[in-house]
């Protein structure tokens, strides 16, 4: 489905970014894996995607960087000749209540979430502009649609990946350059592992399929949206939540 | 030299025919360019002739000739 695309990854070392990772990497996509901290995960990842043939580099850096997310882009046109997927996945929790939030709480949490992904799909557009293609693929939130107490911040910035989304669509559709966001709801990942064991009760009669998703679960969406099944498909938000958000 | 190398670079970006381009053809309204066709000569341009060009002076490259003679001042 996606043989011989270059697809790049923020985020990839883990969690639904590497999920990602392992969906597109098997429908036959080239990675460039993007990471901020996480050796081990990542030299881990990378061994088993090559173990399954699939091809997979590795890049550290900061997509918060404006340098860093060039650099990232830079890397997979000249590995792989192209850059056909961007998956803006980086992001950070700093949950706190409104009154005992820090600035830099706030400012951290739109800084990698926000700013990261404008970064990535300003360099990414650049290539993308010229191939006259591309497919770019932003992780939203539901809780950027519906709120949530205790994440003003991160709420805000994937409010913003949604903003964001839809202005990039309408400026990138001229180039053949469709962008979407895939808003995932109650994840099993590590970002939601201390809520989860809290509030997993609570949480699940919430959820009208009654069950927490997979990261699986929201790359196949990315899967549909980075591929041609999407071709007429860009400025929208698929909810990936189990019918929490409607 | 210049020009002929710019001209290249609008008939391949713009989609149109190389007898169109002239020193004093507008860009935008004689070559039918949008503002992203621009933004994309412009990276065109700088890639070709290996220099930057500032945001602001992009806004200054009207016709064809602007964007000559700005080369040939900063190559």
């Amino acid at each position: 489905m996606l043989k011989g695309k270059t697809a790049v990854i923020t985020g990839a070392s883990r969690g639904i970014g590497k999920a990602v990772a392992v969906r597109l990497g098997k429908a036959g996509a080239n990675l460039v894996l993007s990471y901020r901290s996480n050796d081990a995960a990542m030299d881990e990842l990378i061994e088993s995607l090559e173990k399954d043939g699939i091809k997979a580099v590795k890049v550290k850096g900061d997509v918060s960087n404006s340098d860093d997310a060039k650099e990232l882009m830079k890397v997979a046109k000249e590995t792989y000749g192209s850059l056909d997927i961007l998956v803006n996945n980086a992001g950070i929790t700093k949950d706190k209540l409104i009154i005992q939030m820090k600035e830099e709480d706030f400012d951290s949490v739109i800084r990698v979430n926000l700013k990261g992904s404008y970064n990535c799909i300003k360099h990414a557009a650049k290539i993308m502009m010229k191939q006259r293609s591309g497919k770019i693929v932003n992780m939203a939130s539901v809780v950027g649609v519906s709120g949530n107490a205790g994440q003003i911040n991160y709420s805000a910035s994937k409010a913003g990946v949604i903003g964001m989304t839809k202005s990039a669509a309408r400026e990138l559709a001229g180039r053949n350059i469709t962008v979407n966001a895939v808003a995932p709801g109650f994840i099993e990942t590590d970002m939601t592992k201390d809520l989860v064991e809290k509030a997993k009760d609570g949480m699940i009669s919430g959820i009208p399929l009654g069950r927490l998703g997979l990261p699986e679960d929201v790359a196949e969406a990315v899967a549909f949206l980075a591929s041609d099944s999407a071709d007429y498909v860009t400025g929208q938000v698929l909810h990936v939540d189990g019918g929490m958000v409607m | 030299m210049i020009f002929e190398k710019i001209k290249g670079i609008l008939v391949d970006e713009l989609g149109v025919e190389a007898e169109e381009v002239l020193m004093e053809s507008n860009i935008k309204d004689d070559l039918d360019a949008d503002s992203l066709d621009i933004v994309q000569v412009v990276m065109a341009v700088e890639e070709a002739f290996g220099i930057e060009v500032e945001e602001e002076e992009t806004e200054k490259l009207l016709t064809v000739g602007d964007v000559v003679r700005y080369v040939e001042a900063n190559k």
